[in-house]
């Protein structure tokens, strides 16, 4: 028996059970469907996060304090020991021995609560140096960025992003007011260019001042803290080296011999990358796989209809084994009606899903939303569809071999 | 042409041996028309399974067409039955849902021949049913369905013809019917023709009766022409 015949039979078969077909091909079409959708709403999320993480600034440096350890050395937890100073950042700007970085700023954060008339707003505060725009790849759209002088001098004057003006100033010119950051005035002289991305620590909800300034006013008399220095290699392609250059600075300036016990820590862009992307391929993987148990209970499905169906049709065997069928015609003719009600099923539910994924952005309640927009790639399709055939395959032998293996002369007698 | 050396078929039916068929010796030439008879419980089912090469027989030696069916194993006995032997059954067994033409197509698919559609029109036509190809089983009476049965059982050409109680489903005009058919592929074509039944009057149709009786042949009688 031919491939041709064996789905012409195959077709009249599942044509004569249409309901049952259908229903049977449901269970398939919507584990599907379930995983093409899910895989590219984690795919989604992963795309969403690479840009946002472009859009720190590309050859980006972060340098944190490590763990500090108590007695006894019990780590006490990322960043809460104070080893960072602003002789550190002047090292490594006096580039002396670290001719592949460009600039490096400090950042000392202060949160605090921010009024403007009778408008007020949270949003973290980031003292820094003059250099914040170049290094985090910031362009001013209004005004202008503090100077040298500002720094110096302790200067009240601040530069917001597009979030803060929006949440602050409504439909008023910022440029020129002075705005209450914990009840300490500051005048706004410049406003950030939006840099987009939403959600995940929005880079347009900033406001930047002078770090003397965030010292002297807003860090509540805790000294002159430099929680982080970030610092821009030239390229891409030297942020390693970069790296190298600013580890030997640090070490040798905290005269610290053993690069193991060193009191700070770097992380490039790539290192967050490559975690982030770790991180949502472990989202897509989970996400695929509580969409792939449908799969498995669709697969159940179709092993339960076609051993009713093999039982149903025993009679039939009994003939067509009396005209001649052999063990593998009969195998054959029942697994390829297995695997197409399955192959049939998944091409349907990849349609289905990936109609989903493109529809749902522009579901209202979505598309309000911070919700990723799903990404259908094309590995999930053809695996979907090879699984959900391969699921007929496997569901379907145990069936058909049992239809192959009747003996003629009982099937023949079967009612 | 067909040729039993004292079969035995013993079947266990839990603890119990049931001895169906307990040495039979047959002979049957090409080209005979034979009637083989008997009460239920005769043996006679038995004979036809094995001689159908529907079954295998517990002893004794059965050859085919010169084949020696006894040792075959179960795909190998698929073939057999597929290129020499046609089956004609009491309650026609076509397969439901496919027309006439795809019923008698089946055993050609299965024996992978090519030329499948013409051949099964001729069988078709060979029993008076060319007008009907396109019908599916629901939409042919009795008699029809049994002519369809008949057309699939000679469209691969096969050495035998069995029929097992062909006319025990039919009304008494399409059972004459398809006797009269049965007699004119015997004599027309020089089928051979091995006829199961335990009516006397269809029996009657044959040239030669063989009577079973508790798994042993009673008699065998042959009339002339």
């Amino acid at each position: 028996m031919n491939i041709f015949e064996a789905l012409r039979v195959a077709f009249a078969g599942l044509l004569a059970n249409r309901l049952r077909s259908s229903l049977t091909m449901l269970g398939i079409l919507i584990g599907v469907a379930a995983v093409i959708l899910l895989v590219a709403v984690g795919n989604g999320a992963g795309v969403q996060i690479n840009n946002q993480i472009q859009a720190l600034g590309a050859n980006v440096i972060f340098v944190y304090p490590s763990n500090a350890k108590g007695a006894g050395g019990v780590s006490q937890g990322f960043g809460t020991s104070q080893t960072l100073t602003m002789a550190d950042v002047d090292a490594i700007n006096s580039h002396q021995q670290d001719p592949d970085v460009v600039a490096a700023i400090p950042i000392a954060q202060s949160g605090g609560q921010i009024t403007f008339a009778n408008q007020n707003y949270f949003a973290p505060t980031t003292g820094t140096t003059v250099d914040f725009p170049q290094v985090r790849d910031y362009q001013i759209a209004e005004g202008s960025f503090f100077t040298q002088d500002d720094v110096a001098a302790q200067h009240r004057v601040v530069v917001i992003g597009q979030t803060v003006v929006t949440n602050l100033f409504g439909t008023t010119d910022p440029v020129g007011q002075t705005i209450k950051i914990n009840r300490q005035s500051f005048r706004v002289v410049g406003v950030f260019a939006a840099k987009g991305g939403t959600g995940f620590g929005s880079q347009d909800n900033v406001v930047v001042a002078p770090i003397s300034s965030v010292w002297a006013y807003l860090s509540g008399g805790r000294g002159k803290n430099v929680s982080q220095i970030v610092a821009s290699a030239s390229s891409a392609n030297t942020v390693t080296q970069a790296e190298t250059e600013i580890t030997a600075i640090l070490l040798q300036r905290h005269q610290i011999s053993d690069p193991a016990q060193a009191d700070f820590q770097l992380q490039s862009q790539q290192d967050i990358l490559t975690q982030a992307n770790s991180i949502a391929t472990a989202l897509t993987l989970v996400l695929g796989a509580i969409a792939g148990i449908s799969l498995v209970v669709g697969g159940i499905g179709i092993m339960n209809i076609m051993l009713v169906t093999v039982t149903e049709r025993t009679r039939e065997i009994g003939i067509r084994k009396a005209i001649g069928a052999r063990w593998r015609d009969v195998l054959l003719q029942f697994l390829i009606e297995a695997m197409f009600l399955s192959g049939l099923g998944g091409a349907l539910g990849i349609a289905l899903g990936a109609a989903l994924a493109y529809e749902a952005p522009h579901i209202p309640a979505i598309a309000s939303s911070s919700f990723p927009p799903p990404v259908v790639s094309i590995p999930s399709v053809l695996l979907a569809f090879g699984v959900s055939v391969g699921i007929g395959l496997f569901f379907g032998i145990y069936p058909a071999n049992r239809a192959a293996r009747l003996h003629p002369i009982e099937a023949l007698r079967h009612e | 042409m067909i040729k039993l050396e004292s079969v035995k078929k013993t079947y266990r039916m839990g603890k119990v041996e049931v001895e169906a068929l307990r040495g039979v010796d047959l002979l049957v030439e090409s080209g005979e028309f034979v009637a083989i008879m008997g009460a239920s419980g005769s043996g006679k089912s038995t004979l036809m399974n094995i001689i159908g090469c529907l079954d295998v027989p517990t002893s004794g030696r059965y050859f085919l067409d010169g084949t020696d069916v006894a040792a075959l194993d179960d795909d190998q006995l698929a073939i057999i039955r597929n290129r020499k032997i046609g089956f004609v059954f009491q309650s026609f067994n076509l397969i439901p849902r496919t027309t006439a033409l795809h019923n008698v197509e089946m055993p050609l698919i299965y024996a992978g021949a090519s030329n499948r559609r013409p051949r099964a029109l001729e069988a078709l036509e060979a029993v008076g049913l060319s007008n009907r190809a396109d019908h599916q089983p629901t939409e042919l009476s009795g008699g029809q369905q049994q002519r369809a049965a008949i057309a699939r059982a000679l469209v691969t050409n096969p050495a035998i013809l069995l029929a097992d109680e062909p006319t025990g489903n039919l009304d008494s005009s399409s059972s004459v019917e398809i006797m009269k058919l049965l007699i004119q592929l015997n004599q027309e074509q020089a089928r051979t023709i091995v006829l199961i039944t335990h009516e006397r009057d269809i029996a009657a149709f044959a040239k030669r009766t063989v009577e079973l009786r508790d798994g042993l042949i009673l008699s065998d009688e042959r009339r002339a022409a």
